[in-house]
């Protein structure tokens, strides 16, 4: 059997290549580099020192500050405390809120939350007697409130739901669970990494309490991240030392990411329209296409509440590793829940979770777009899967006789 | 992204010998839609008992793809005893080397070819061979992966953890819950090897002092030979008596097929005597006596 039948008669491949694996991490915008660099070269000061060189960091923190708080909408900058990241806003969010109310040993979460508040929570169930609620999904992905309501006891110090789902793109009702949250009388935390920038958000407005989002999810660069704070909520810091982020978060602030996270934002903001409508096309458009030229695949999560940018697709019979390679071969990057592309063994646990059978879960592959992606880019990619999958099912031995094993 | 090999990309992307063989001699079947893996292999003997063909089918990552099809190629021409003593190192070593964590598609090649010679020999009525018998137990129920193989991994690798272990046979990566199991084959390994024992050829009678009388174990370690292990010798054209117990020895003869066959020592230290310590006493040593 050979490769080249597998190129015959394509579409010409997008010069630069077809990036679909943006819930993974983004490009950093043109703009965003060019705030960025200066802070690299010439605006080198340390924010805290007493002269033009720090004056000048100074300002950039302080603008970066100003453009988050803008773009989810807080009532005042002091709400925003930058950190390292996703992952780092999650722990602070978690472990700090903990350490406020060191008598309340109970945690609610979800068993399809990110690996940075999962792994969090195990490690606090083993080792520091903590007590971990994991809500189940439905079928699409969905939580059931009641279940929610009955989880929270008076004992729960915080309930850590995400925004949105990274594998299926499934949104979660955030405000209606934090109405529930709160009237419980417990701390409300959402991890926004995959939300902030694909949907706007409203802390003036909002039930949330710590909201955590990341600087390379939408453009920015690695490495940074915010965490929001609402006013008058405890919090006790994980990295103590300075008195930089007002205590909350010590150490010299990383400036150029800052920078790059603060312009980031100020743009993600100007395009928020362009994620509802053209993004969404043109997933719509490729999803449309797969479904109608591959049999037995199907769409996973919840098409009616879902990011605008995220389409997750269940190839049956195949594996998804063999999918990803190919689809490298012809210059496109995706994802998959299949479990040799982790190291591990197991498949996804969000499809696991809902109840994806094996069939299906091995084979899924995430698309996820970003503002950046182009018509031309979603056809190849079209053009491309039904050959990948085809290819792939006269390997496997499921697909000749379905029920051979 | 794993860091494949270019022969492993060949492979994947121009995979060798796909399909199933009409009428063929042998077939081997492994893995689970579950497991994440899967494969089927088939094979044709020529008039001077060659493999003449040989095809798969793989359900699995690319790594799985390329250790089915290369294979194939390892097997063609090859007289089964000689494709019998094909390693899963061997084919990883064919394919210029898997990434650790990627080393269970190789065993899982393995495992196909052992499972279609089994099929071959079952379907001429003929013995097993005994290096091909694998009756053990399950360890990892979420990758039916057995105690032998988990055993032979950790022996040729010098494997040191459960991760190491989970790399190379899957073993352990799902729910972990035989991740203590994992651990006592570990360390009984680890200690075989430091003491040596594991280099020795196993052919003395050793020596055990001190030992309690036989008691009632007598028939219980008849009832385990009679019941569990000589009715799965005879299905492969083998058969086990009970000559005596001495102390903790049992000592015992093979016959039939088994008789014949010049690795029953290594399926009596490793599989009869697994047998008897996990039914009746974890001290029982077992000693063949004259054939």
């Amino acid at each position: 059997m050979s490769a080249m039948d597998l190129f015959e008669d394509l579409p010409e491949r997008p010069a630069g290549g077809v990036y679909l694996d943006n819930n993974a991490t983004t490009a950093v915008a043109p703009e965003v580099r060019e705030v960025l660099l200066p802070y690299l070269t010439s605006h080198y000061g340390n924010p805290s020192s007493m002269h033009g060189f720090g004056a000048d960091a100074g300002r950039a923190v302080d603008r970066a500050r100003d453009q988050v708080t803008a773009l989810i909408a807080a009532e005042s900058p002091s709400e925003v405390v930058f950190t390292g990241g996703g992952s780092e806003s999650d722990n602070l969010a978690i472990v700090g809120t903990l350490r406020a109310y060191p008598d309340r040993k109970h945690i609610v979460s979800t068993v399809v939350e990110h690996p940075a508040v999962l792994g969090l929570c195990r490690e606090l169930e083993s080792r520091h007697g903590y007590e971990v609620t994991y809500l189940p999904v439905d079928a699409r992905g969905g939580l059931d409130l009641d279940e929610l309501r009955a989880a929270i006891r008076p004992d729960t110090a915080v309930v850590s739901i995400m925004a949105a789902n990274n594998e299926t793109g499934v949104v979660f009702p955030y405000e209606r669970i934090g109405e529930i949250v709160k009237a419980a009388g417990a701390v409300y935390h959402v991890d926004a990494v995959q939300a902030v920038g694909k949907l706007p958000m409203d802390m003036s407005a909002s039930t949330i309490d710590l909201l955590s989002l990341s600087g390379h999810k939408l453009h920015a660069c690695k490495g940074v991240g915010a965490l929001y704070v609402r006013r008058g909520t405890k919090l006790r810091p994980l990295i103590v030392g300075g008195h930089q982020e007002r205590g909350r978060r010590a150490g010299t602030e990383n400036v150029p990411g800052l920078a790059a996270l603060g312009e980031a934002c100020e743009l993600a903001g100007r395009h928020m329209d362009e994620e509802r409508t053209r993004v969404r096309e043109l997933r719509d458009r490729l999803e449309t296409r797969i479904v109608d030229a591959v049999p037995d695949c199907r769409v996973n999560g919840d098409p009616d509440h879902r990011l605008p940018n995220t389409s997750n697709i269940s190839f049956d019979y195949i594996e998804g590793e063999g999918i990803l390679l190919l689809l490298d071969r012809f210059g496109i990057g995706a994802s998959s829940g299949s479990a040799c592309t982790s190291g591990s063994l197991e498949p996804s646990h969000v499809l696991k979770a809902m109840g994806i059978p094996f069939i299906s879960a091995h084979g899924s592959v995430r698309f996820s777009l970003s503002r950046y992606t182009t018509e031309e880019e979603i056809d190849y990619t079209a053009a491309v899967i039904p050959r990948i999958v085809d290819r792939l099912r006269t390997i496997t031995p499921f697909s000749e006789q379905r029920q051979t094993f | 992204m794993w860091d494949y090999s270019d022969k492993v990309l060949d492979h994947f992307m121009n995979p060798r010998n796909v399909g199933t063989l009409e009428d063929p001699d042998g077939v081997g079947e492994v893995g689970s839609m579950a497991c994440g893996d899967a494969l089927r292999l088939t094979f044709k003997l020529d008039a001077d008992e060659r493999i003449a063909d040989a095809r798969f089918q793989t359900f699995g990552c690319g790594s799985a793809i390329a250790s089915s099809s290369i294979l194939t190629e390892m097997i063609k021409g090859k007289t089964l005893e000689e494709a019998a003593s094909i390693t899963n190192e061997d084919i990883a070593r064919e394919l210029d080397g898997l990434p650790r964590e990627k080393m269970h598609c190789s065993v899982m090649g393995r495992e196909a070819l052992e499972a279609a010679m089994i099929d071959y020999y079952k379907k001429l009525g003929k013995g097993v061979p005994c290096t091909l018998i694998k009756q053990d137990v399950e360890i990892c129920h979420c990758f039916q992966v057995n105690k032998s193989t988990i055993r032979d991994a950790v022996m040729q690798y010098q494997l040191k953890d459960i991760e190491d272990v989970t790399h190379h046979t899957k073993a352990g990566g799902g729910c972990t819950q035989c991740h203590h199991d994992i651990q006592h084959i570990i360390d009984e390994c680890l200690e075989k090897i430091e003491s040596g024992e594991a280099e020795a050829p196993q052919d003395g009678v050793v020596q055990i002092s001190g030992l309690p009388g036989n008691g009632g174990r007598l028939e219980q370690v008849r009832e385990v030979l009679e019941n569990d292990i000589a009715r799965a010798l005879r299905t492969d054209g083998g058969d086990i008596e009970l000559v005596e117990i001495r102390g903790n020895e049992v000592h015992v003869r093979l016959t039939g097929a088994c008789a014949s066959c010049p690795s029953s020592q290594a399926t009596i230290k490793g599989w009869v005597e697994g047998q008897l310590r996990e039914h009746v006493s974890e001290d029982l040593e077992v000693i063949e006596v004259g054939r």
